[in-house]
């Protein structure tokens, strides 16, 4: 069971710090729609697997240094991504127990809640309104999630028996 | 043995507190600029990020100059030689028309001329959110960088410097949509302005009223900026006009330019500084015009 792994601090650190870097890679101008999102996914995986130590304020944290990051307004991401982790902490006893194809469409209902609400707020100030286009993270997260979980769990279960 | 409370105490406390804070920085940050020192202090914070995602085209293009054999670099030296010869002669000229131009100035007791001054800047290789036209560039407020600072490249305007950090600054390109700069027709001195539709390669002109269009302006013709609106300086291109649309169920023309700068695919910019002719430009510069 996660819960009672204590991951070091830097396992933590290092993966945020990994989904920022992803988040502003150059990608082909094809692919620029399709970015996987990286930083809500990892908030996801921490808030589900350690809730008492990565919750709202990490998330919440995360989002400003990417609004910095992505030049949005200031609170826009950070709002978006507690709101995930808020919701990921909520229910993340059920999200755990599900087979891990049901949890992957849990985590892409996330994500697509998230990028909905960015588009929401883009809106607001108005900026143009880009469509369906705003779900292809969250399609692309569907195949990524499952990966990302098990080389997560994996680098956890290797490192809390050192 | 797993603890009973795993979730921390009062979740749904925390994210009210959150959404409210959250909120407040929006709105503050939309409507009034208390928050631009602290985005500048977080963009210095995360530019080690944006140094690590650009190093590796940095990288690629170090090794390809590296890996240049003696002989090209010889016959590139000799192709900048020829065109630099080229750029001289056509600047002879420039100098005895500026020359005349401030002659005939003086005559009429116009008002006094402003230089420029130029210095290039360096586009980080970095992807901000893909439906906003913005860039990067490695230039700071250490380097004198200011809020709204015109950007061109070699052929055109570029667009102007939006969020400054100490060591990096987001520029807005003039094809964003938020974006419209004031321009002028070089043929009939027709003014207008253009604004960016978003995508990398067309800007509108707004406020062309339909009758007299065919006259005024056709396709193929070059825009400059106007100077107007004192944010960037007269005369620089901007775009040539491909689309004219008289549309009489409007109340203006549908008109199209194309942006003569290589937007989005330009690795260096040139970062301009308005100047009086009292105070010389400063010996530092890598170029400046008189």
């Amino acid at each position: 069971m996660n819960l009672e792994q204590r991951p070091g601090n830097w396992i933590i650190l290092l993966s945020f710090g990994f989904s920022l870097l992803l988040s502003i890679m150059p990608l082909p101008s094809w692919a620029t729609l399709w970015r996987p999102d990286w930083i809500s996914m990892i908030l996801i995986y921490w808030a589900i697997s350690i809730p008492q130590r990565i919750g709202i304020a990490a998330g919440w944290g995360i989002g400003i240094l990417q609004d910095v990051l992505s030049d949005s307004l200031l609170g826009q991401h950070a709002l978006s991504l507690s709101l995930i982790a808020y919701f990921a902490i909520r229910f993340h006893r059920r999200i755990n127990l599900l087979p891990i194809w049901q949890q992957t469409l849990a985590v892409a209902l996330l994500i697509a809640f998230g990028q909905l609400l960015n588009a929401w707020i883009q809106g607001l100030i108005g900026h143009p309104q880009p469509g369906a286009t705003i779900f292809y993270p969250a399609i692309s997260g569907l195949f990524f999630w499952p990966w990302l979980y098990l080389v997560l769990k994996d680098i956890c279960q290797t490192y809390s028996t050192l | 043995m797993k603890p009973l409370f795993t979730q921390g105490p009062y979740p749904f406390l925390k994210i009210t507190f959150f959404t409210l804070i959250s909120v407040t920085l929006m709105v503050i940050d939309y409507h009034w600029d208390y928050l631009k020192n602290l985005r500048m202090h977080l963009l210095t914070v995360v530019y080690p990020a944006q140094y690590i995602v650009n190093l590796p085209v940095k990288t690629g293009q170090w090794l390809t100059m590296s890996l240049r054999t003696q002989q090209q670099l010889l016959e590139e030296n000799n192709r900048l030689h020829e065109h630099n010869l080229r750029l001289q002669v056509a600047l002879q000229k420039l100098q005895d028309l500026e020359g005349e131009n401030e002659r005939l100035r003086h005559l009429l007791g116009a008002s006094i001329k402003t230089g420029e001054r130029v210095r290039v800047a360096e586009v980080l290789a970095v992807e901000l959110d893909p439906f906003r036209r913005k860039i990067i560039i490695n230039k700071g407020k250490k380097d004198d960088v200011f809020e709204g600072q015109p950007l061109l490249d070699a052929q055109g305007v570029i667009g102007q410097i939006d969020n400054v950090g100490e060591i990096s600054s987001t520029a807005i390109l003039i094809t964003d949509t938020t974006h419209q700069l004031p321009v002028q027709v070089v043929r009939t001195g027709l003014q207008t302005v253009a604004k960016g539709m978003g995508s990398t390669n067309r800007l509108a002109l707004l406020y062309l009223p339909n009758t007299g269009i065919n006259a005024n302006i056709k396709v193929g013709d070059l825009l400059v900026t106007s100077g107007l609106g004192g944010k960037f300086p007269a005369g620089y291109p901007v775009g040539t006009v491909i689309e004219v649309n008289p549309d009489i169920s409007q109340p203006y023309a549908q008109v199209h330019a194309n942006p003569k700068a290589l937007l989005e695919r330009n690795r260096e910019v040139l970062l301009v500084w308005k100047q009086n002719e009292t105070n010389p430009p400063p010996s530092t510069d890598q170029y400046s015009q008189p």
